[in-house]
């Protein structure tokens, strides 16, 4: 009995690692594009299955690894999300006389273009099934078996988050992009470049998620149509972690990660959502502005 | 590139509508409506059980020089909507179809739901409804209610009782224990078919050591297979969906779910499934199944892949087809676009298909495949209401 208590243990710790781990990867590049640029981005999912898509299309025909191929891909969304930035959202930053505008405008904007992609996927990749089978053996650790290819987006999820938090706590590029996230107005009166910096974040933000897209891939079954489950996820995310922190995601990722491996290994995998929403009210009802922001000025 | 043969593609199109050019100059056009997901959480699977089959079929008749009437050869006119997986949008294209484009016949649409949203629409503009993809044990009230639609795929009831009957005689012969671990999505198909499985189960002796659900797109199923793994099962049973299909699989095969009876519901019949896990998936039962050696199912297996560049599913596509090939072949018979007609012949002849012969008894098509189970790499029929051809069960040993 002890010794299955202790299996036990280890299992939710690690999977909640594991999963924690993913859904850092699909929160964190929302974070940075509502946090910085204020972009409420709801193509963020089909984003993600972008990513996802090419590193299948890599593996399937080229057989290049997911972590090579994110090499080609992110460069490539870095430059796809700035001009998506430059021409689709900046004229409505531009006309927009306070945040709550641009927010309900850039919903409206990022929805519609969500849709769009869809469609691109849909004429270049069709609409069925994609998943490929990349480091989908076990490894072991205590006697218990986990995917290895989880462990490897884990891992990939770490890099990304230390890598980010590094830029944004410790650069001049970094200080300038919290700068605006705190308030783009006075950045701007201390000479800050500030549609340089959302357009950076935007751009940085759509890499981060084509990234965790291909990260994901390895374990998940996608098709052109599952983004809308991922733009919940990370919106739940970045709300709960405080808008414009990035810590603050991590943590929000890594609390519903363990919540939900607790819940489905103690009480039922049919609650994992309940527990989820759950822990999401609960934040909204007594700490609105989030596990690590500040409240609204 | 892309573009331009894109922007190539739509000119050719507009020049080939203006001056009315077909792939053959025909006389007489038939019209037939189809509407389906294209977008939406069942496209993916449409995209390859549904759509393929409707292009394959049309393209086929159409190369014959179209459908034989009494008035001479119709070509087909296909006019296609996307339904984004929604009932709401399933019921106006089914409207603007039957209304404005005024088609002579509608394609069935997709999955259970979308078809038993549009029942009564067909049955108001008496179309006839051959639904394909639909599994629900409302058969007999629903023909009842409407004198257009029938079935083709089976019941609920029919589907989880052949998975116990499967795992009767596997017990029966001394290779499987008694302990079943029973999962399902929490969706209305996993949960009609586990609520269906659970007093079949008991009541042939069973015993359900783990009976558990999760939500619809859960992205990660570890602690459900590790739960059941825990349960030291004899026979694992997932009344799941495509994502969670080869979730479910995959993890099984990473913690080591070695049970001699592993089963899957929807997607483990599909072609991707066997690419995923290769090898692996020998042994492995899940919904449907077909002969694949039969020489009707080698040729629709063929011309599958050389009209839409890929292998059908090994369950619902065939019959996607099979009930395509009775509209074609109740049209020939009445000889005209007469949809009364052609209803009342669906209703009373029996009819040649890729899966062998189909008689409708009160709409309902009575012989269908329930299990089947990869066999050295073809997913063959190994339980079935009727259907010759079931290959013996084999038992699973490891991944």
């Amino acid at each position: 009995m002890r010794s299955a208590d202790g299996a036990l243990v280890i299992d939710i710790i690690v999977i909640g690692f594991l999963l924690g781990g993913a859904y850092a990867l699909m929160a964190l590049g929302l974070q940075l594009q509502y946090g910085v640029a204020r972009i409420m981005n709801l193509a963020n999912g089909e984003m993600l299955v972008a990513g996802g898509f090419g590193a299948f299309w890599f593996y399937t025909a080229l057989k290049v690894s997911p972590f090579l191929s994110i090499l080609l891909t992110v460069p490539l969304a870095f430059v796809a999300n700035w001009a998506i930035y430059r021409v689709l959202l900046l004229p409505l930053v531009r006309r927009a006389k306070s945040r709550g505008r641009l927010e309900v405008d850039s919903i409206l904007a990022t929805f519609g273009f969500a849709f769009i992609l869809v469609g691109l996927m849909l004429a270049l990749f069709g609409g069925k099934y994609f998943n490929y089978a990349y480091l989908e053996e076990p490894f072991t650790i205590l006697d218990r078996r986990f995917g290895l290819n989880k462990l490897a987006a884990f891992m990939g999820s770490a890099v990304l988050c230390a890598g980010l938090a590094y830029w944004l706590t410790r650069t001049r590029t970094g200080l300038s992009l919290r700068a605006v996230a705190v308030n783009p107005t006075t950045a701007g009166l201390v000479g800050i470049n500030v549609a340089r910096a959302s357009a950076l974040a935007f751009a940085v933000g759509g890499a981060v998620t084509v990234a965790g897209g291909a990260l994901l891939s390895m374990f998940l079954t996608l098709d052109a149509s599952t983004g809308v489950l991922f733009t919940m996820k990370a919106l739940v995310i970045v709300i709960m972690g405080g808008v414009g922190e990035i810590r603050g995601a991590i943590v929000a990722a890594f609390i519903l990660g363990f919540a939900e491996t607790a819940v489905a290994s103690l009480i039922d995998p049919g609650l994992t959502l309940a527990a989820a929403y759950l822990l999401f009210l609960l934040v909204l009802l007594f700490r609105p502005q989030g596990l690590f922001g500040r409240r609204s000025s | 590139m892309l573009r331009r043969s894109l922007l190539r593609s739509a000119a050719l199109a507009l020049v080939a509508g203006a001056i009315g050019l077909g792939p053959a100059q025909a006389a007489d056009v038939i019209k037939i409506g189809a509407v389906a997901p294209k977008t939406g959480p069942l496209a993916a699977g449409a995209a390859i059980t549904h759509w393929p089959n409707v292009k394959l079929w049309v393209t086929q008749v159409n190369a014959r020089g179209g459908l034989k009437l009494k008035s001479g050869r119709a070509m087909i006119k296909l006019i296609e909507y996307d339904d984004r997986t929604n009932p709401g949008e399933t019921i106006k294209a089914v409207q603007r179809l039957a209304t404005q484009d005024k088609v002579d016949f509608i394609i069935a649409p997709y999955a259970t739901g979308l078809n038993l949203a549009v029942a009564p629409i067909f049955a108001r503009y008496g179309y006839p409804q051959l639904t394909a993809t639909s599994i629900t044990d409302k058969i007999p009230a629903l023909t009842k209610r409407y004198p257009n639609i029938f079935f083709t795929l089976g019941s609920t009831t029919a589907f989880a009782g052949a998975v116990a009957d499967i795992l009767k005689k596997m017990r029966a012969e001394g290779k499987i224990g008694n302990r079943v671990a029973m999962v399902n999505v929490a969706d209305a198909f996993g949960i009609e078919l586990a609520n269906a499985a659970r007093p079949i189960f008991k009541k042939a002796g069973f015993k359900i050591v783990y009976d558990k659900s999760y939500p619809l797109g859960t992205q990660d199923l570890s602690p459900v297979v590790k739960g059941a793994k825990a349960a030291k099962p004899d026979a694992f049973v997932a009344w799941s969906y495509p994502p969670d299909t080869f979730g479910l699989t995959a993890q099984a095969k990473i913690v080591g779910l070695n049970v001699k009876a592993f089963y899957t519901a929807v997607a483990t019949a599909f072609p991707a499934y066997r690419g995923k896990f290769g090898k692996s998936v020998e042994g492995v039962l899940g919904a449907g199944g077909i002969n694949p050696d039969t020489p009707a199912m080698k040729a629709y297996i063929a011309e599958h892949k050389k009209v839409t560049g890929k292998a059908p599913d090994s369950w619902a596509s065939p019959v996607v087809y099979a009930t395509l090939q009775i509209l074609e072949q109740a049209i020939e018979a009445v000889g005209t676009k007469d949809r009364k007609a052609v209803t009342a012949y669906i209703k009373a002849n029996t009819f040649q298909t890729v899966i062998g012969p189909i008689t409708f008894k009160n709409q309902n098509n009575e012989k269908f495949w329930t299990v089947g189970q990869w066999q050295g790499g073809k997913f063959y029929g190994v339980n079935s209401t009727g259907r010759p051809g079931a290959k013996p069960v084999m038992v699973k040993s490891g991944w």
